[in-house]
């Protein structure tokens, strides 16, 4: 009975989260038409110049140029269906290839600096709240104010410029290194990465907290709590912060897509060859094909990362799940 | 939330003249400290940006002057010189002038496109609701960063097609800002009565609907200000924004990397400037919430 209830509204956000995510590849096609300049210009750049008009007739139906959108859209998405993201003009290598040796780094970098974020919005987060309008508080509030306002790419430039210039700490300056093949210097390299792109998402998360603790704190339970005598330490971490952190786990799952965003930023600066990465070399390259795929990928990543965030926040909050 | 949303609404449904409006919220800006501090960081660029459009910085922004290259802060170049001998003050406030520019234009396309569209969705429903919802949807399935980014790298390249690359991110936010207050306006009786009297909808949707939710607008539109100079300048850093010579925040910060030990204004001026600004504006921000929303007031 409890299962079938739930179950639908499962199903449903599930069933939305497939819908949107053709949505977006249907707007990823869309903008690659959008290009201006035919698509045989786009992929043989100024050689395009050199070929004759039946040269260029029968490239147009080799690549399925000539066929109507609706029929180029289906083709596209069946082979993108099949694993097929297509491939780089350059170097030949399969853009699910590339997708294999940079989505791992994107979501360590990712999972870093949300860990980051947690360690720095949370404990600051109940700091802040702990005494309003006091010097903590302040204190607290303009961390965060400093967080939305120090933009991604200039702390990224100045931390790794610092670091370099003045302290001769550079390990981004050498070639990558994979976790799995040398743990120590991956870490390394991973290490401002995660700081500078977590800080900025330090401080979203302080401000739920802050607030959800202010606001569970001004709950009934917690006064039945209090006058049954729970020592205010165990009030404090079972009480009030195990309620207050339901709503920052949304506020985080929220935040995802900001952080691929600001990988995007990151990767660039500190050379991690991530997604983020992938998709601006690609623009820089004009490699519309590899720059098509990745942001769908991308946005594949971030449908998911929503879709677990709305399923988990459904089993972690009872009052959700009652409904 | 429907009832918080009535109390709003009824107290708001016979608006005065617009000045008094104006001066009553900016006087409500003003009571908070960092009301005052918005309003005054917004103003100083205001008039930044002013003086650089109107042509009356101290130095050209892109005058080279090999004789002077990479001098530090003096009465003469206030913010120093960078590595082509330009003026690093002139660079800044006309770059400011350009983030106003490109970042106005594209809060003016989201906010028009996404108001309108979240009004008709939330007012009228039913299919024109749900197709305007799949598209909001699949719009925040991107970073608004990405889609900036890929949109810009597929235009040819200017301030406007900059602008258009970013509202396009930033439309999907106005259309769930204005439809969820629109939900709950069509049920009041107000509205009910418009209709009743052969009022059509579009009519009831500029009349009655629209002013009731400038408030929670005006305060959107300053945020996502704050976000558009935000990703116009993360855009000119990654090389896709206005493209040189022009000045902007982003590409000073991308030329000044190396320069960071050697000559840190070339950094620090734009940097800082960009800091300020977003801060400014965040703060102006949080000012009109505490003033226009009335769910906050007296908190």
């Amino acid at each position: 009975m409890l299962t079938r209830l739930q179950a639908a509204p499962t199903v449903r956000r599930i069933a939305g989260a497939a819908f949107t995510l053709f949505g977006c590849a249907v707007a990823v096609f869309i903008m690659l038409r959008a290009i201006p300049g035919d698509q045989i210009t786009a992929i043989y750049g100024t050689e395009a110049a050199a070929l004759s008009e039946e040269q260029r007739e029968s490239l147009r139906a080799y690549y399925g140029l000539d066929q109507p959108l609706i029929v180029q859209f289906f083709t596209w998405l069946g082979s993108v269906l099949t694993g097929n993201l297509g491939y780089s003009s350059r170097t030949q290598q399969s853009v699910l290839e590339m997708t294999a040796q940079s989505l791992p780094v994107t979501l360590q970098l990712s999972v870093l600096a949300i860990l980051v974020a947690l360690l720095v919005g949370i404990p600051l987060g109940m700091l802040a709240a702990s005494r309003t309008n006091a010097l903590r508080d302040w204190f607290g509030q303009g961390v965060a104010l400093a967080g939305l306002g120090i933009p991604t790419f200039l702390l990224g430039t100045f931390v790794l410029g610092m670091a370099a210039q003045s302290w001769g700490f550079n390990p981004n300056g050498l070639r990558y290194a994979r976790l799995w093949d040398d743990p120590w210097l991956n870490l390394q390299q991973m290490f401002m990465p995660a700081l500078v792109l977590g800080f900025a998402i330090a401080a979203p998360v302080m401000r739920t907290t802050r607030t959800a603790v202010l606001e569970v704190r001004s709950l009934d339970f917690i006064r039945t709590a209090k006058a049954k005598g729970v020592p205010p330490a165990r009030l404090r971490r079972s009480h009030v912060l195990r309620n207050s952190l339901v709503p920052v786990v949304t506020q985080t799952g929220m935040q995802f897509g900001f952080l691929l965003g600001g990988a995007v930023v990151v990767e660039q600066i500190f050379s991690l060859p991530g997604l983020g990465r992938q998709v601006v070399v690609a623009m820089n390259q004009q490699e519309y094909a590899v720059v098509q795929s990745t942001v769908l990928v991308i946005a594949l990543l971030f449908v998911l990362v929503n879709l677990a965030t709305d399923l988990l926040y459904q089993r972690i909050d009872p009052r959700v799940r009652a409904e | 939330m429907s009832t918080t949303t009535a109390t709003t609404v009824t107290g708001a449904a016979a608006p005065p003249a617009q000045s008094r409006v104006g001066s009553r919220t900016l006087r409500a800006v003003l009571r908070s400290p960092s009301g005052v501090a918005g309003v005054l960081i917004v103003g100083l660029f205001i008039l930044m940006a002013g003086v650089s459009a109107a042509g009356l910085l101290p130095h050209s922004p892109s005058a080279q002057d090999a004789t002077v290259r990479l001098q530090p802060p003096s009465v003469e170049h206030w913010f120093g010189t960078d590595q082509l001998g330009r003026d690093t003050f002139s660079r800044v406030a006309s770059g400011v002038a350009n983030s106003a520019r490109v970042a106005l234009v594209a809060v003016v396309i989201s906010g028009v496109i996404g108001t309108v569209a979240g009004i008709v969705a939330g007012y009228l429903r039913g299919l024109s609701d749900t197709a305007i919802s799949a598209v909001t949807n699949v719009l925040f399935a991107f970073p608004s960063l990405l889609l900036a980014l890929t949109l810009a790298s597929v235009f040819a390249r200017n301030w406007f097609t900059v602008a258009v690359a970013i509202a396009v991110g930033f439309a999907p936010i106005f259309v769930r800002v204005a439809r969820g207050p629109v939900l709950a306006l069509r049920e009041m009786e107000y509205v009910a009565a418009a209709r009743a009297t052969g009022m059509r909808a579009p009519s009831i949707m500029t009349r009655h609907i629209l002013p009731n939710i400038t408030g929670i607008l005006i305060v959107q539109v300053t945020l996502t200000f704050s976000w558009a100079v935000l990703a116009e300048a993360s855009l000119s850093f990654l090389g896709f924004g206005t493209p040189p010579p022009a000045a902007s925040l982003g590409s000073m910060v991308y030329d000044a990397q190396s320069l960071m030990v050697a000559a840190p204004w070339t950094m620090l001026a734009p940097g800082l400037t960009l800091v300020l600004l977003i801060v400014g504006l965040n703060l102006l921000g949080d000012g009109l919430r505490d003033a226009l929303d009335p769910n906050r007031k007296g908190k």
